[in-house]
């Protein structure tokens, strides 16, 4: 399972990320930040493999991605 | 639950770091350039020229040492201090504008000498800080608001394709052309910064990385729009590859 923070005061909503992304998890927001950009979010995070490649044409830096060391069966578990 | 980093941003980029508009490669260049110095865990041994232009705005990204250098001097300061400090990584992170335009003169002479530097050159085709007149490296029918609507060539003459001008010297050691519009790109380009740096570091001699950019703002489009005249006009005209390399790397 994987975490994708977007840092919302540096995202700048280019949209590469969006289109990039092969299995359609992030998406334009509607939130703006401080300087103005309705800043992109990881809408559909359970379909995220964790390639990375988001991150890879993220200009800003903005994008990190954790992944969890949690087990499927621990997470039935909840 | 226990997390693990799959990617995180570079150390060696400052936490305030911004000024580029919306989408513009610079930002790619920045980070690719910051993950290679954390990899080389160099940060505190490398000392960056920055220049006038968009790319000055990087002097507030990297946490190394720095210095800004006059319109196009760049490589000329660089090689002042690789010649007092040969013990520091060195680098130029030069526009079109800058590097083959007012800096032609130094660009040419210091690649002529093989100094011991890396000149990384951000080819957009355009003078982003000013407002979009037209660089050396315009494309033969690209707006600018020098050129006109369309660059012509019986006017201005050609493109200069930087690469393979300096091709044509005897002392560098390494000359390579990548782009930064698609992950497969950004990736090879990152290896090609990284080998650049390891041969000035093993005091190999002079390294030139360029790396095909945009400036939406300027070419007056979206970023994503902008991926798409890199891909279907810049990349054509300047074709991507390494023009020259040591042998032992080949
Ligand atoms: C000696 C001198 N001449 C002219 C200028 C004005 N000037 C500032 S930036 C620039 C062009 C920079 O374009 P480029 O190198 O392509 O960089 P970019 O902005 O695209 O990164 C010019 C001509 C200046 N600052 N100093
Ligand atoms: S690539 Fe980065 S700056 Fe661009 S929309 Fe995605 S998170 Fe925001
Ligand atoms: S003007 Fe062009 S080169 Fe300068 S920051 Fe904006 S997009 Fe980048």
């Amino acid at each position: 399972m994987f975490l994708i923070n977007i840092d919302f005061q540096k995202c700048k909503a280019c949209g590469y990320c969006i289109q990039v992304c092969p299995n359609k998890v992030l998406a334009a927001g509607s939130e703006l930040n401080e300087k103005g950009y309705a800043v992109t979010i990881p809408e559909r995070l359970d379909k995220c493999v964790g390639c990375s490649m988001c991150a890879t044409v993220c200009p800003e830096a903005a994008i990190e991605i954790l992944k969890s060391k949690t087990t499927p069966q621990e997470r039935n578990a909840r | 639950m226990e997390l693990e980093y799959v990617y995180k941003r570079p150390s060696a980029i400052s936490s305030e770091a911004d000024g580029y508009c919306p989408g513009c490669l610079h930002s790619t260049a920045n980070r690719i350039i910051a993950e290679v110095l954390d990899e080389m865990d160099a940060v505190g041994r490398t000392i960056a020229v920055f220049p006038v232009g968009c790319a000055v705005l990087s002097a507030g990204y990297f946490l190394t040492d720095m210095t800004i250098a006059a319109h196009g001097r760049a490589p000329a300061v660089a090689c002042a201090i690789k010649r007092c400090r040969p013990d520091r990584l060195v680098f130029t992170y030069q526009g079109d504008g800058d590097l083959a335009a007012i800096g032609m003169c130094e660009t040419i002479h210091t690649a002529n000498r093989g100094e011991n530097i890396t000149v990384i050159f951000i080819n957009n085709s355009i003078f982003g800080m000013t407002g979009g007149q037209m660089a050396p490296t315009t494309l033969i029918g690209q707006a600018s608001t020098t050129g006109g609507p369309s660059r012509n060539p019986d006017e201005v003459g050609y493109p200069f394709k930087m690469c393979e001008l300096i091709n044509q010297l005897e002392a560098p050691k390494y000359i390579a052309r990548f782009a930064l519009d698609s992950v497969p790109h950004i990736r090879e380009a990152k290896k090609g910064i990284k080998r650049a740096f390891s041969i000035q570091m093993n005091g190999g001699g002079y390294s030139f990385v360029e790396l095909i950019s945009n400036c939406s703002t300027n070419w007056k489009t979206t970023p994503l729009k902008s991926l798409k005249f890199m891909r279907e006009k810049m990349i054509p005209y300047y074709p991507l590859g390494e023009f020259r390399k040591p042998e032992e790397e080949e």
